[in-house]
């Protein structure tokens, strides 16, 4: 490799001899493809002319009055495919093609990168299979539906525990034995660099545009910017561009059932060690074993997290919290009735931290919340916890 | 006294034909078992013992030895039970015993800990499947202030550059990953695999030995032929082990059946 391969002690490269070919050759790609004229060019029709780029900063009068400060939200659930994940669908997909990469594989939790995927996958032509884990295929059957309706192959997996983590795991497996015409498309900043890298460039779109959108409406810099963390991609994009500023960055992981209990808080809860490539936190037994994680939230059910967060949370430059199932869910109906707007799940740990947060705030403070996606895909399943909650919507 | 490194090598120099290295996962179905069943691969002919030691996420195994990893892990397997089980076979075995695992868990017990306990149990040789060339240092590090001979693995994609540079760190053994993909049987033994064992073999006198896909008498023919030194057989012993299961007397007989057929190939 000819780039550093950690964010401090955190990153690296632990996978099969037989994929460190495929990931020189994509390290080469970042460093020589994605900064070329003619990539980003392309890269920026599509994301302008088919994404929706620039995606709004909306100002949430209702919820600003009800929480005490200025709110805002960085809407990429307004971006194609309703979620942020099209950044690095595309982004990635057009690289691989650039490196003359025919066929795309993809792992999904939610389904969100999927469909991204299988957006990308039918715009630039080229083939798509998609590792999903049979639990999540069950409880998120519309984004199965959405990708083969746009021509990607949906392949349930049934190992391990059916979720994201399993779902790596075959994709990881498939991309061993068909490196020479296949790009595993990872969708988040995690995996073996350069992958976090490749991931954290092409979402750090989100950042800079809110960087801009803010200094033009307000004139002046955020007090602080709330995103949630599963592997990480939405948060490290928005956080990215502010890492210098004076800004109160803070992360918020799936607290499911409680930090004592079942959850997806891989910063919060877990210790460091290495999962699929990289050397971050993760969720692992006293053996190393990899622990089972859970939140109401498929995107963000996973015993890992993006290296660089890991290197973020030692130093102290981002705040990592996390927030549990049942205070998700509350800002979930919370944001469609303040504002009209439907969350993802995921978005919705954010949401319901900047609950939190807001009334702590003074009422000029500047709170930026990243929309990480829409919430229609989680439509059925609220519906769902709602009644086993016995919460009449 | 020979550390863990020397012993393979004695091994190696002891044998003219391609030795046999017998793959089964440790603790699969359960202990006692799994016991009997590397007694009786040493009793059979293999030359060498591979142990698996099952991790939750082995991405570079498998479904046949993920299955079996997680028969192990439910039976109560773990690196504790895998050092009790290594000096256990050594109480009456001298067979080498090389461990396979992956990162975490010797980063989770400690580097320096996990060589120092597995020298301690009569480990011989430990390969990593998930750490490469550029990651390697701290683990070959280790492995030699413990003896223990760091197996490295070098694929049909490896580069001539890191072919040396893979060589000069090994010893031991280098395992030839004979097939792009993930562990399995699979028939017949691929051109690109031939080739990369001529590659490695010019480049070093550590033994090269190829595993991967390799499961009947005619592919150690024809690994022989080629002048492999040894063959690594894996999924199609766990496969005996599985069709078996709930017969511990079934396992051990159809497990030394084939180790004695594929000897004689």
């Amino acid at each position: 490799m000819k780039l550093q391969t950690r964010f401090g002690e955190y990153g690296g490269c632990y996978v099969p001899e037989t994929l460190i070919a495929a990931l020189e050759e994509l390290e080469n790609a970042y460093l020589n493809i994605l900064p070329s004229e003619k990539f980003q060019n392309e890269l920026k029709q599509y994301l302008t002319e088919f994404a929706g780029r620039e995606t709004p900063l909306t100002y949430c009068k209702n919820m600003s009055a009800d929480l005490g400060c200025r709110v805002y939200l960085k809407r990429e659930d307004l971006l194609h495919s309703g979620a942020h994940k099209l950044n690095n669908g595309i982004g990635q997909a057009l690289l691989a093609k650039f490196m003359g990469k025919k066929r795309l594989i993809a792992e999904t939790g939610a389904g969100q990168h999927g469909v991204a995927t299988a957006i990308a996958g039918a715009a630039l032509g080229m083939s798509v299979e998609v590792y999903m884990g049979e639990v999540d295929v069950a409880r998120q059957a519309l984004n199965v539906a959405r990708m083969e309706m746009m021509g990607a192959k949906v392949i349930p997996v049934k190992s391990g525990t059916k979720t994201l983590k399993d779902a790596i795991n075959e994709a990881f497996r498939d991309w061993v034995a068909t490196v020479g015409d296949t790009h595993y498309l990872i969708g988040t900043v995690v995996g073996p660099h350069p992958f976090p890298l490749v991931v954290r460039d092409l979402q750090s779109v989100i950042g800079t545009e809110t960087r801009k959108q803010i200094l033009e409406k307000e004139g002046r810099m955020p007090t602080a910017i709330i995103a949630c963390i599963g592997g990480g991609s939405n948060a490290i994009g928005m956080f990215h561009p502010f890492v210098g500023d004076k800004v109160t960055l803070i992360g918020v992981e799936a607290g499911g059932e409680g930090l004592d209990k079942k959850h997806g808080a891989t910063l919060c809860g877990g210790s460091p060690g290495v999962l699929h490539g990289n050397f971050s936190y993760i969720l692992q037994d006293s053996y190393g074993q990899i622990q089972e994680s859970h939140s109401v939230s498929a995107g963000l059910d996973y015993p890992g997290v993006g290296p660089e967060h890991s290197m973020h949370k030692d130093s102290g430059r981002v705040t990592y919290t996390s927030v549990t199932d049942d205070e998700a869910l509350d800002a979930f109906l919370y944001l469609s009735r303040t504002e009209g707007i439907i969350p993802a799940l995921e978005s919705s740990h954010a949401v319901a931290y900047a609950r939190k947060l807001g009334p702590t705030l003074k009422e000029d403070d500047i709170l930026i919340i990243n929309l990480s996606g829409r919430g229609d895909k989680d439509v059925a399943q609220v519906i769902e916890q709602m009644q086993m909650r016995g919460v009449a919507l | 006294m020979k550390t863990g490194k020397e012993q393979i090598e004695t091994v190696f120099i002891a044998n003219k034909n391609p030795l046999l290295v017998a793959f089964t996962v440790a603790g699969d179905p359960d202990y006692e078992t799994s016991l009997n069943i590397i007694r009786e691969m040493a009793a059979s002919g293999a030359d060498i013992i591979e142990l698996g030691l099952p991790f939750s996420d082995p991405v570079a195994d498998g479904p046949v030895i993920q299955c079996a990893d997680i028969r192990a892990m439910d039976a109560g397997m773990n690196t504790d039970r895998l050092f009790d089980l290594v000096r256990d076979f050594r109480a009456d075995n001298e067979t080498p015993v090389v461990i396979l695992t992956y990162a975490n868990l010797l980063i989770r017990r400690g580097i320096s800990r996990f060589y120092a306990d597995a020298a301690a149990a009569g480990v011989n040789g430990v390969v990593i499947a998930d750490v490469p060339f550029e990651e390697s240092d701290p683990f070959t590090r280790a492995a030699k202030e413990s003896g223990i001979a760091p197996i490295m693995m070098v694929s049909p994609t490896t580069t001539e550059e890191r072919i040396t540079e893979i060589v000069s760190k090994a010893a031991g053994f280098i395992y030839l990953v004979a097939v792009m993909g993930v562990t399995g049987a699979r028939t017949g033994v691929e051109h690109s695999a031939i080739d990369l064992l001529k590659r490695v073999k010019a480049k070093t006198s550590v033994p090269v030995a190829p595993g991967f896909g390799i499961s009947t008498p005619e592919q150690v023919q024809e690994w022989a032929k080629q002048g492999a030194d040894a063959v690594i057989v894996g999924s199609a012993i766990v496969r005996r082990i599985e069709e078996h299961i709930g017969d511990p007397h079934a396992i051990i007989t159809a497990v030394g059946e084939y180790i004695r057929n594929l000897k004689q190939a």
